[in-house]
């Protein structure tokens, strides 16, 4: 056993000496915490892994002249709407799921604080990885196109692709929200796979079958007016209906789950 | 030091702590007993903020634990060693603290040196640690910030004999230097060689609290002797009440030294002396949880059990 006779100064009083922790470091430390478990890495690895796949897919599939460059970015955005929110859920239900929150809520006691960090630290996750995979898709139109004589074709403009990357982030929050919201990974993974796909499919159908609802839909089916963004640059009434939909559906449900967090126990 | 004042908590009718007060001073342990679900940890979350109060104030040097821009540095706490995302290593963990607290990285070895764990256990994930090896790293995160109070809930668990009395040592070394350390345990006997001070819980009620001596002379000291009635008459002179008990013994209302010193100057020869009962705060312990659990002081049942 080690012994303690080196360390037998007294105690120095440090209280009232000591500076808050700034939000920086609460996010870099939570965003250390995204990555450091062998699922954590290996979920963040998967938006390369899945976006090199989808670009593969497309030039072993695609016939040249559905070769471009959008259905690089369409390909590649099905995987990343499933894994960008997976990994902003779990990072706030880990808290509780895993009760780790034990001690970083211990640590740093004000919970809107250690939220705020995951949320900054999961959009930067986003920010950052959204345009590797697009570069990914690039560099696959290029490859894809060499392989197949065409000349590459460039679809997309910066706005576009910025559409694209807000979408993502979209994504990401509406599961940052659920993780808020639910405070279990399991009940906040399903909720968002019942919302991703079973909700659009209903939507879909009613849709189809009651005329009514073809013209609310884009005003109360947040997915619907979020996949416009995909499709190339909103009108007025487009991002007024991304606004509205997005406050019922994100915003909302965001604040009824912050205040839930704050008082939560963590068990 | 730690300031608990009239904390109550209900949760859907259920009061978990009623009407808790008591204060942990700096330089000294204070052992916070209890049975399993009698609010102990309550009291703890409540003071380090995870749990609200639904009246009455937790301190820690006169700041109520939120209020405190570090805590890490001022407070080590340790609540649920196997609360821990499993899939962390040990050294990852305390490099969170470490981060989060603003310490150097140095830290963190010193940390895992200073609980004995070595570097290959601490590269291993955290779910296949033992109890004891959780319970190491959890006391070398409450200590990473060297803060002047540690709040410990039952933090012996799992430890081996070995590791009981090293965490004994550091703990007691701990205090001396002037920390405070408040400590909670359902195993009496743990915290009866470590503790100055006791608090006593039983259903989220205090049963008792003060000085460890203080609340051991109450219960008591059971001597055996050649001249019972010599000896019964001295303590009488000297203010202590006793009972004859069994064939040669006593039982008197004072501590072992006290008895011991009153017996040598009586020059009446002592073939036994101990704590009432030989358990001594575990009697104490077990009576007192037991009459807050019925109301009722049951007298027969406790000399019958000095017999």
């Amino acid at each position: 056993m080690t012994t303690l006779d080196t360390r037998s100064a007294t105690l120095a009083s440090t209280r009232g000496r000591h500076r808050g922790i700034p939000l920086s470091r609460i996010t870099t430390t939570e965003l250390r915490k995204m990555f450091d478990t062998r699922s954590g890495f290996w979920l963040m690895a998967s938006i390369g892994i899945l976006a090199l796949l989808a670009t593969t897919a497309v030039i072993l599939f695609a016939s040249s002249h559905q070769m471009t460059y959008k259905t690089f970015t369409s390909a590649i955005n099905i995987p990343m709407t499933v894994v960008l929110p997976v990994i902003a859920i779990l990072s706030v239900t880990g808290e509780w799921s895993q009760r780790s929150g034990l001690s970083t809520f211990t640590l740093v006691p004000h919970r809107g604080r250690v939220i705020a960090a995951k949320a900054v630290a999961c959009v930067s996750v986003a920010i950052v990885t959204i345009p590797l995979a697009f570069a990914i898709g690039a560099l696959g139109n290029l490859v894809g196109t060499a392989i197949a004589r065409v000349d590459p074709v460039w679809d997309l403009t910066v706005v576009n692709l910025l559409a694209n990357v807000l979408a993502n982030v979209l994504s990401l929050l509406f599961g940052f929200m659920l993780g808020v919201l639910i405070r279990n990974s399991v009940g906040a993974l399903v909720a968002y796979f019942v919302y991703q796909f079973l909700l659009p499919t209903l939507s879909l159908i009613l849709a189809a079958s009651q005329d009514w609802f073809r013209e609310l839909q884009p005003w109360i089916d947040f997915d619907y007016a979020q996949s416009a963004l995909f499709d190339g640059a909103l009108n007025t009434q487009q991002w007024t209906q991304l606004a509205i939909t997005g406050t019922v559906w994100l915003i909302i449900p965001m604040i009824i789950g912050l205040r839930l967090v704050t008082r939560a126990e963590v068990k | 030091m730690i300031t608990i004042e009239s904390v109550t908590r209900t949760f859907a009718g259920f009061t978990a702590v009623d009407d808790v007060s008591f204060t942990a001073q700096p330089g000294r342990v204070t052992g916070f007993l209890g049975p399993n679900g009698a609010g102990k940890s309550t009291t703890m979350r409540i003071l380090v903020g995870l749990t609200r109060a639904t009246s009455g104030t937790a301190s820690i040097s006169g700041r109520r634990y939120v209020d405190l821009p570090n805590p890490g540095l001022e407070v080590g706490v340790l609540l649920d060693a196997s609360a821990q995302h499993a899939g962390r290593t040990g050294r990852e963990i305390l490099s969170i603290a470490q981060r989060f607290m603003g310490l150097p990285r140095g830290r963190v070895e010193e940390m895992l040196d200073l609980v004995s764990l070595t570097a290959e256990e601490a590269s291993r994930r955290v779910r296949d640690y033992s109890l004891g090896m959780r319970q190491r790293l959890g006391i070398a995160t409450a200590l990473l910030g060297e803060p002047e109070v540690l709040i410990l809930d039952e933090p012996a668990n799992g430890l081996d004999p070995a590791g009981i009395r090293w965490m004994r040592g550091l703990l007691l070394d701990y205090a001396d230097r002037g920390g405070t350390v408040l400590l909670s345990s359902h195993l009496l006997h743990e915290i009866e060689v470590i503790a100055d001070d006791l608090v006593v819980i039983g259903n989220g009620r205090i049963v008792a609290q003060g000085a460890k001596s203080q609340l051991l002379r109450s219960a008591g000291s059971l001597l055996r002797t050649t001249q019972r009635e010599v000896l019964a008459r001295a303590l009488i002179d000297a203010g202590v009440s006793s009972s004859p008990v069994g064939e040669d013994g006593l039982l008197a209302q004072a501590d072992t030294a006290e008895v011991g010193n009153i017996a040598f100057t009586t020059g009446v020869p002592v073939i036994e002396l101990r704590p009432a009962d030989g358990a001594g705060l575990e009697d104490m312990f077990l009576q007192l949880t037991a009459e807050s659990r019925r109301d009722t002081i049951r007298d027969n049942q406790r000399e019958g059990a000095v017999a």
